[in-house]
């Protein structure tokens, strides 16, 4: 434990030390601030034409028109962030050298990983608290439903934690940044896009293909539905991610 | 202290070390010496637990570096050859760090870290961005880390490449100053540093051990013949032939000519025989002028080249 926090701080340190995780953050933010802005700007043209039309009433929803697709558009940016957030943790280290000497320490591999899965952990966590202000927002001109946004930032939280796994395994196989952050952009692309052809393939391959859809178990969560089948998915998604990285470590054995 | 026994890493095909067996005593500095890919960073490597060894035992304290990695851990300071430190951070942050890691308590921390910034002298920097620091001063903050938590083992990967010589003087010095109180491994290709620092040698070439003792020992075991370095004043024609006529003696060469007839001489005498009374009795007899007189001895250097060139000579024997 001691060992975990020792890196987990050295870690946090080194993100906001230097200005990758305001980078990060920023971007997020900006990106996320203009969604939010063109969905509000929609919602309340809509509600304009809802007070000429009373058949439209029924479909104005705070929560069906704005939150809804901002959570849905931030999982989307998580994608393409979480690559660029995770390529260094491991191929930096390989690349210095400084992996050799860390390894030297009395650490388990394990508390090395959890270490510096936590530190990138808080970099999205404090990216995601600050977006809080969006429903703070619409408490204040509207009511919506708070049941659906603690969903969504659970189903974010969730995608985080997955994808930094997945982020970590590529990093901690290559010593090359550029290429850690390409591979995991790729699978998580894949990830995200494999549910699309579920419909036209046969069977119970169409089924898997659905099941395997991060953008499908994520969808409910942005919905304010929280399923056992989402949960477990991602939680085995980081699960076999973490227990890859652990052996692309050890692989040190017979590599060498 | 250490204890290797027929150690043997492969890397898929290719041979990392063979069959490398070694006793390191408790207080002792041995040096590890070999050209470049002799396997001195291979063996280092599974000393400190990087990974396990192909075949063969290795045990610090008795521990198993296979079985007890994080108790093996515990008892080694390590310094890896290209001084791998992060860049980031500043000199007091990063020792903070290493000390946490390494399991020191939080009230001791502090005296701890200053103490090893005494040892190395990196006092003066101490706020100072890694990444800003010349390279000596980075091999000292390397030490610094090594150094923390007192482990009695300490590693070093060629401690003392890409200084300038007053800081290999002062590094050298440094690691005297440890001799008795840690056992220290230190792996160089620079002969000179092992005879400085080092009371053993174990050379390496190609993954094998080929020879270890200490410089003296093996300089002298190396030596088929003693040889004997002299300045006499005398006709050249006569000193050489008077000379090679005393029982025992193998060979004279004349060399440099240094005053009018005053000549250097290089005699061969035979392995265990001390020819110097005679000589100089022989010469002072014949009239001539004895101006100097002095055994000389292998280096190490003579003694490396020899191993590794007979090495190759057994080689092309074997084809």
């Amino acid at each position: 434990m001691k060992n975990f926090s020792a890196l987990f701080k050295k870690e946090i340190k080194s993100y906001f030390v230097s200005p990758i995780a305001y980078v990060l953050i920023c971007v997020f933010l900006v990106i996320c601030g203009y969604f939010f802005y063109r969905d509000l700007l929609y919602f309340s043209f809509l509600s304009l034409q809802a007070g000429y039309d009373s058949s439209l009433q029924s479909s104005v929803n705070i929560n069906e028109l704005i939150l809804r697709p901002l959570f849905s558009n931030m999982s989307f940016i998580l994608l393409f962030l979480v690559p660029l957030l995770t390529m260094r943790i491991f191929s930096e280290e390989k690349k210095l050298g400084t992996l050799e000497l860390l390894l030297s320490y009395p650490v388990r591999d394990v508390e090395v990983i959890m270490g510096k899965f936590a530190a990138s952990l808080v970099v999205l966590l404090v990216a995601l608290g600050i977006t809080s202000i969006f429903p703070i927002i619409l408490f204040i001109l509207g009511e919506p439903e708070a049941g659906p946004i603690i969903c969504g930032y659970l189903g974010l939280i969730l995608m985080s934690v997955a994808f930094i796994f997945v982020g970590m395994l590529f990093s901690s196989l290559t010593e090359n940044q550029i290429i850690a952050a390409t591979a995991t952009f790729g699978a998580l692309l894949l990830f995200w896009a494999i549910g699309w052809s579920s419909a036209f393939a046969p069977g119970v391959l169409g089924k898997l293909l659905a099941q395997l859809s991060a953008f499908n178990h994520f969808s409910s969560f942005a919905r304010g539905v929280i399923n056992t089948s989402d949960l477990t998915f991602y939680i085995n998604l980081s699960l076999f991610f973490l227990f890859l990285t652990a052996k692309s470590l050890q692989a040190r054995a017979w590599k060498g | 202290m250490i204890k290797v026994e027929g150690l043997t890493k492969y890397y898929g095909p290719v041979r990392g070390i063979e069959d490398v067996s070694f006793t390191v005593k408790e207080g002792e500095t041995v040096g590890l010496l070999g050209p470049n890919a002799a396997g001195k960073t291979t063996t280092m490597r599974i000393l400190t637990c990087l990974f396990p060894p192909t075949r063969g035992k290795a045990e610090v304290a008795g521990l198993s570096v296979v079985e007890k990695p994080l108790q093996v851990k515990k008892l080694i300071g390590y310094l890896p050859e290209t001084t791998p430190l992060y860049l980031d951070m500043t000199v007091s942050s990063y020792l903070g760090f290493v000390a946490e890691i390494k399991g020191i308590r939080y009230k001791n921390k502090k005296e701890k870290i200053k103490q090893v910034m005494q040892t190395c002298g990196i006092e003066n920097v101490r706020e100072r961005i890694i990444g800003k620091l010349s390279k000596g001063y980075r091999q000292r903050v390397g030490l610094a880390q090594a150094l923390l938590n007192n482990p009695p083992v300490l590693i070093l990967d060629e401690p003392t490449i890409g200084l300038d010589p007053k800081q290999t003087f002062e590094f050298r010095q440094l690691i005297r100053g440890m001799r008795g109180k840690r056992t220290i491994i230190l792996s160089t290709h620079i002969l000179p540093e092992v005879s400085m620092t080092c009371q053993r040698v174990i050379i390496i070439n190609k993954g094998k051990i080929v020879a270890q003792d200490t410089p003296y020992n093996l300089a002298s075991q190396l030596q088929k013949s003693n040889r004997i370095y002299l300045q006499i004043e005398g006709h050249v024609d006569e000193v050489t032939k008077g000379i090679s006529g005393i029982q025992g003696i193998m060979g004279i060469k004349p060399g440099k000519r240094i005053a009018q007839n005053t000549f250097e001489y290089i005699v061969e005498t035979e392995k265990n025989i001390n020819l110097t009374k005679e000589i100089a009795s022989f010469v002072v007899n014949s009239g001539w002028g004895l101006l100097e007189m002095r055994p000389l001895s292998m280096g190490l250097e003579d003694v490396f080249v020899n191993l590794v060139t007979e090495e190759k000579v057994a080689e092309e024997k074997e084809k």
